[in-house]
């Protein structure tokens, strides 16, 4: 994008260009290790910066443009990677799985107006998923704000309700401040987006104000612990309970309470079900898991939910993809609720025992203040003949085409437990979860909440860059993509092959807006309104043309080779599978249905 | 199932039972419970569905740009239903007081509770208790045709004439919003031209603070940010 159209401030400009350009002041200043106020600066943007290096950031996705620029121009001497993406929504994503797969705030920037609103989807996605982030975006210089000048957006209007929190900064005296606070608060109590908005007069203003230590605001960081007394009433109908099922959600992952969650349910014997976003809390292969419950999740999951007495759940906001109609979700249970915002308490499901605290914390509470494990051998008994009654299984006739559920099964055994999982959103994203036995947290990287097609690739660089920059580069990174999704974001290719970084893109390519095309058939007598993707590219050859390994398969023989080759190929690489378009995702509840009453074949929806 | 390339085109069949084999909806155990709306369990001997009712909710906020549209944004956005909202200086420097009267649900008074406490500005919130003092501002524009008896009722509700013309009465009333109705009643008679009404605003009676953790009295001091 060009520079803004009105420049009032050119001369000032030229000051950080010089200093970074010529071993000035500024720059010999920035790496100081001795000045115990934390690295001088010289500018509003110098101090962003600084800010975000004092914060712990490593890593930032953006791309450049006008209003942004004295931002970019501070990076020049900074020790923060930064990796420019072919699209502000591909930064955003990025940031976004980065920072699930590192544990810290992802980081991303813009410049303002489009730069900014091509982030949103991303800063959406991200709030919906309560995952830590900082975009920083560009602005037009303040005294230009509101005069609908060149590239202007009111960002921090656009974003007010797809963030935790948004600032405009005001003065360069402040701004490494507010970034600080910004990056703090972001990760603070549950995790959520943060946006600072910077019009290019502060980022370009001089200043000598060093930011500070970064806190999250007064508030935001609420105690970890639950009230005692509500933790042993919770305890007492534990150990009361015939049926008790755990719910791990994404809030335990984002917890880091995989541990914790794992030894309160072991100890007590207890069946345990995750949500989408959970996926990974609690290894698949257990006995005691049923794995994931809600629309397509397994058959014993939803029976589990449906006929248990006692409900732990941990970090989930009950979304309707898992609850299914309320009036039928787990209609027999107490609901013991753990979440560390207490809006989430009986917002959508009443909590008969609410637990408001870190999940982790909580979790070893309760592990703690049950004396006796609950009499459930009957009920695992149960759990274990819904497990054998309905599982997780697809047929492979001769005169049918590959099955892309094949395709999952056959990635998941060529590669190692601690693989990242990314997706777009689709039926592929189903079948991703359905058909991987995922063992660990922070593997299952995906769009659950907003449902961004267009996620996986994005998320898949961003998701390398983290685990390079955690020193496990041998760690294999998989984006399952459709092909819908895939053409929404396959330019960030580019930036794979820029960067040299080792995935593995599989398309599962039906040629159909797949999971539109399923609804269509079930609920809209089959009329293919605008989900007939038959004029998709050729992805072999333009991964190709980007510069990747790019490879095709039609048949189940050409299925092993290729993954191992593309797995094995030291860079990014593309395998277009063109699988079954008439394959389905089931089970499935149908959209407010009961989760008990999932359908195991088409006729049933 | 991968690395052997001898394999058979198609792989072997799974001996599990396929999604079309297994029990369909109708052959499953169901459960008889049910929730209601809000998620709650529904005992069926006492059935409580919760009546929406008015709540005024008082929240002390720091004045700082864009604050009320994270308010009413939020109000929108989570389809609340608002009567109405005020909004103006505290005695402390930097604080705001914004009220606000909804018609809603227990379980949806408590949501806009929590979910107003969770924005950043927002230093304390919560639902002035029902014995608080409220009251709202009125301007009324009444036809003149009978400028005495319109001056007659004024008095009746204490009401002040703020402009009178050859053709227009302007009159400012104050109180409740019971007696601000019966004051419109009156007036009808007269022919309103036009209103314009502030909302109610309102502070709790007595030492119980407004906004939960707030000290009454306390001028000029900083209010006590409870968590």
């Amino acid at each position: 994008m060009s520079d803004t159209a009105a420049q009032p401030r050119d001369d000032e400009a030229e000051d950080p260009d010089d200093a970074a350009n010529s071993d000035g002041s500024a720059a010999t200043d920035a790496g100081d290790p001795t000045d115990a106020d934390g690295p001088a600066v010289s500018t509003g943007a110098e101090s962003v910066v600084a800010a975000l290096e004092a914060a712990g950031a490593e890593t930032a996705f953006g791309v450049q443009g006008g209003a942004i620029m004295p931002v970019y121009d501070a990076l020049y001497d900074s020790s923060i990677r930064h990796v420019t993406m072919a699209h502000e929504q591909g930064a955003a994503h990025a940031a976004d799985a980065y920072g699930v797969v590192s544990g810290e705030p992802g980081l991303c920037m813009a410049t303002s107006g489009p730069g900014a609103t091509n982030l949103v989807t991303g800063i959406a996605d991200a709030d919906m998923d309560s995952d830590a982030m900082l975009a920083l975006t560009g602005q037009v210089p303040t005294e230009f704000v509101g005069n609908d000048a060149f590239q202007e957006t009111d960002t921090v209007g656009v974003t007010r309700p797809i963030t935790k929190h948004n600032y405009f900064a005001h003065g360069a005296d402040t701004v490494g401040d507010t970034v600080g606070e910004a990056f703090e608060l972001s990760r603070a109590g549950r995790p959520g987006p943060t946006l600072v908005d910077l019009p290019k007069d502060v980022t370009q203003d001089e200043t000598d104000e060093t930011p500070g230590p970064a806190t999250p605001p007064a508030g935001t960081d609420p105690d970890p612990n639950a009230d005692p007394d509500a933790v042993e009433e919770a305890a007492r109908a534990i150990e009361a309970a015939e049926r008790p099922v755990c719910l791990f959600g994404g809030g335990v992952i984002k917890g880091d309470a995989s541990d914790a969650a794992r030894t309160f349910a072991r100890t007590y014997g207890i069946p345990v079900t995750t949500t989408m976003p959970g996926i990974g809390s609690f290894p698949e292969d257990d006995d005691l898991c049923l794995s994931w419950a809600g629309m397509h999740g397994t058959g014993y999951a939803n029976m589990a939910i449906t006929h248990t007495d006692c409900l732990i759940a941990v970090g989930t906001r009950f979304d309707d993809r898992l609850t299914g109609g309320i009036d039928t979700f787990a209609p027999e249970a107490e609901v013991v609720h753990i979440d560390i915002d207490p809006a989430e308490i009986s917002k959508n499901v009443h909590a008969d025992y609410p637990l408001i605290g870190d999940a982790g914390r909580v979790l070893d509470q309760l592990t703690a203040a049950v004396r006796e494990a609950p009499d459930a051998e009957a009920w695992r008994e149960r759990c274990a003949e819904w497990k054998e009654t309905y599982p997780l299984t697809y047929a492979t006739p001769e005169d049918e085409p590959l099955k892309p559920q094949f395709v999952v099964e056959a990635f998941d055994e060529a590669t190692d437990d601690d693989t990242i999982v990314t997706t777009g959103v689709g039926q592929h994203q189903m079948w991703a979860s359905q058909f991987w036995t995922y063992t660990e947290p922070r593997t299952w990287i995906s769009s659950h909440g907003l449902g961004t097609m267009g996620y996986g690739v994005p998320a898949a660089v961003g998701a390398r860059v983290a685990a390079d920059a955690m020193g496990e580069p041998d760690r294999d990174v998989v984006c399952f993509d459709g092909d819908g999704s895939f053409l929404m974001t396959m330019q960030e290719l580019s930036v794979a092959v820029r960067e040299d970084l080792d995935l593995t893109i599989a398309v599962l390519n039906n040629e159909y807006i797949g999971m539109v095309r399923q609804w269509q058939d079930a609920f809209y007598e089959g009329r293919h309104m605008a989900s007939d993707y038959t004029w998709m590219p050729e992805f072999d050859k333009l991964a190709e043309a980007f510069g990747a390994l790019g490879l095709r398969v039609d048949d189940y023989d050409e299925v092993a080779p290729a993954v191992e080759e593309a797995l094995e190929y030291d860079g990014p690489a593309v395998i277009d599978f063109h699988v079954d378009p008439e394959e389905n995702v089931l089970p499935m509840v149908p959209s407010g249905g009961a989760n008990g009453k999932f359908a195991t074949a088409e006729d049933q929806l | 199932m991968s690395g052997d390339s001898s394999a058979a085109d198609v792989p072997e069949a799974d001996s599990r039972p396929a999604p079309s084999e297994q029990p369909a909806p109708e052959e499953r155990d169901h459960p008889e419970g049910r929730r209601n709306l809000e998620g709650i369990r529904i005992d069926p001997v006492l059935e409580a569905e919760h009546e929406s009712r008015r709540a005024v909710i008082s929240a002390l906020v720091e004045d700082e740009p864009g604050v009320l549209a994270r308010v009413s944004g939020l109000v929108s956005r989570r389809q609340f239903n608002i009567e109405s909202l005020t909004v103006g200086p505290t005695t402390v420097e930097g604080h705001s007081r914004i009220t606000m009267v909804v018609e809603e649900t227990d379980p949806g008074i408590d949501q806009i509770e929590k979910q107003m406490a969770k924005l950043k500005p927002v230093i304390s919130v919560g639902e002035v208790s029902g014995d608080a003092v409220t009251a709202e501002l009125v301007l009324l524009k009444v036809e003149a045709d009978d400028p005495a008896a319109v001056h007659a009722v004024t008095e009746m509700y204490d009401g002040r004439t703020l402009d009178a013309g050859p053709r227009t009465i302007t009159v400012q009333l104050t109180g409740d919003e019971a007696r601000i109705d019966d004051a419109l009643d009156a007036f009808r008679q007269f022919g309103i031209i036009e209103i314009a009404r502030t909302g109610q605003t309102a502070l709790a009676r007595g030492d119980t603070p407004t906004a939960p953790g707030e000290k009454p009295g306390t001028a000029g001091e900083p209010t006590t940010h409870d968590d």
